[in-house]
């Protein structure tokens, strides 16, 4: 019997990301990581700059214009970031109390309370410091 | 123009849609082509309807799948517009005045036209062990095993699936990496992960890079899905599964 001719296998899209507003979110959520990153290892920087003492010098550098830019960069990527992690949450995350099952917007409501609670306490301190 | 079509197109006065579908017939095509067809405007017929008419009245030489016609079968997928659809549930009024784009389900090699190869899929499907494992017994054919409501309500949702593949194609990375062992096959083993008469264990097969691990949450299976089956969800839940019994090697599921 002769052999079935092979199946066609379609190219690679290079541009896939680009075909729809799902895709390109993912992949922006994706990239934002690199500031999820970025800003931790500031706060690590922040954080070894006033144990040593260095906090002048720190605070020097931050103010620099190019690490402000990044710094407002970072941010806007990281709320960016948080905001479409925290909306994702209730898929992996399936709570039952008593047989009822949470609704996803509680879930995805209290996640983000959370997160406004404790950048509010955050802030609380760091805003009292400037006093 | 036979009797049948010409009844077909006064019932349909004379609108008509385009439809732009892919052929691809091996040996004759290097890859695959598009050929338009004008198929009458009928408000009740779906994409399914459109190729059907093709095939009976235009060009019998176009290959495509379909069985049941009702959304049960799921061998009608294919990419509408660019969209992972099933064909039957699709609409031909969705597209205004068209024209319509039919390309393969993407993701799969193409074997003619409009169908595609899914023979790695069901080696996927089957390394799951997709059946009620059950251990040192050999109960009579009649025993029954009774199940709550809520124990049936724990992996109901993920019993609908219909291995249509829709999620697959709307996966990217499925597209980039053939190997992910994908939505559909990960969904169908929670549902009897999550299934009380089940004793089985599938960690070795879903804690896996190419398993749950490779899904970097896109979430589109989930918005593709006719049946509701949410594929994304199934993973991210046995993603915290696997993390706690690696933890925790003692807890199981
Ligand atoms: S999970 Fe949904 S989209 Fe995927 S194969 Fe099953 S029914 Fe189709
Ligand atoms: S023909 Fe069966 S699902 Fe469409």
């Amino acid at each position: 019997m002769k052999a079935p001719p092979a199946a066609y296998r379609p190219r690679r899209d290079h541009l896939w990301f680009a075909r729809t507003r799902n895709y390109t979110i993912f992949v922006l959520r994706e990239l934002t990581s690199v500031f999820v990153a970025w800003s931790v290892v500031f706060l690590l920087l922040l954080a070894d700059a006033v144990l040593g003492g260095r906090l002048a010098g720190f605070a020097a550098l931050a103010a620099q214009p190019w690490m402000i830019a990044l710094n407002v960069l970072a941010l806007a990527a990281t709320c960016f970031h948080a905001v479409t992690f925290l909306n994702l949450a209730p898929k992996a995350t399936v709570v039952r109390l008593d047989g009822y099952r949470l609704p996803a917007w509680m879930i995805q409501g209290g996640n983000h309370s959370l997160w406004l609670a404790v950048s509010a306490v955050i802030a609380f301190f760091v805003l009292r410091g400037f006093h | 123009m036979t009797d049948t079509t010409q009844a077909v197109r006064q019932a349909a006065g004379t609108r008509t849609i385009r439809l732009e579908v892919a052929r691809y017939r091996p040996g004759q095509d290097a890859e695959p082509v598009f050929q338009g067809y004008d198929v009458p405007l009928m408000s009740d017929w779906a994409v399914l309807d459109g190729l059907n008419y093709i095939k009976d009245q235009l060009d019998g030489s176009l290959s495509y799948r379909w069985s049941c016609r009702m959304g049960v079968c799921g061998s009608c997928g294919m990419t509408v517009n660019g969209e992972a659809r099933l064909t039957c549930g699709t609409f031909l009024t969705e597209y205004g005045e068209g024209p319509v784009r039919i390309e393969p389900l993407k993701g799969f090699p193409v074997i003619r036209d409009l169908v595609v190869d899914i023979e790695e899929f069901l080696a996927k499907l089957t390394s799951v062990r997709p059946w009620l494992i059950r251990e040192g017994e050999d109960p009579p054919l009649t025993a029954e095993y009774a199940q709550t409501p809520e124990q049936l309500e724990a992996y109901k949702q993920y019993s609908m699936c219909i291995n249509c593949l829709l999620c697959y194609s709307a996966c990217p990375v499925y597209v980039l990496d053939p190997d992910f062992l994908g939505p559909a096959a990960i969904a169908l083993a929670q549902r009897y992960n999550l299934d009380s008469r089940d004793m089985g264990d599938r960690f070795d097969v879903l804690n896996q890079d190419d398993a749950v691990w490779g899904c970097t949450f896109v979430g589109e299976c989930t918005k593709v899905c006719p049946k509701h089956v949410d594929p994304a969800e199934a993973i991210q839940r046995y993603k915290l599964t696997a993390a706690l019994r690696s933890v925790l090697p003692w807890s199981r599921r």
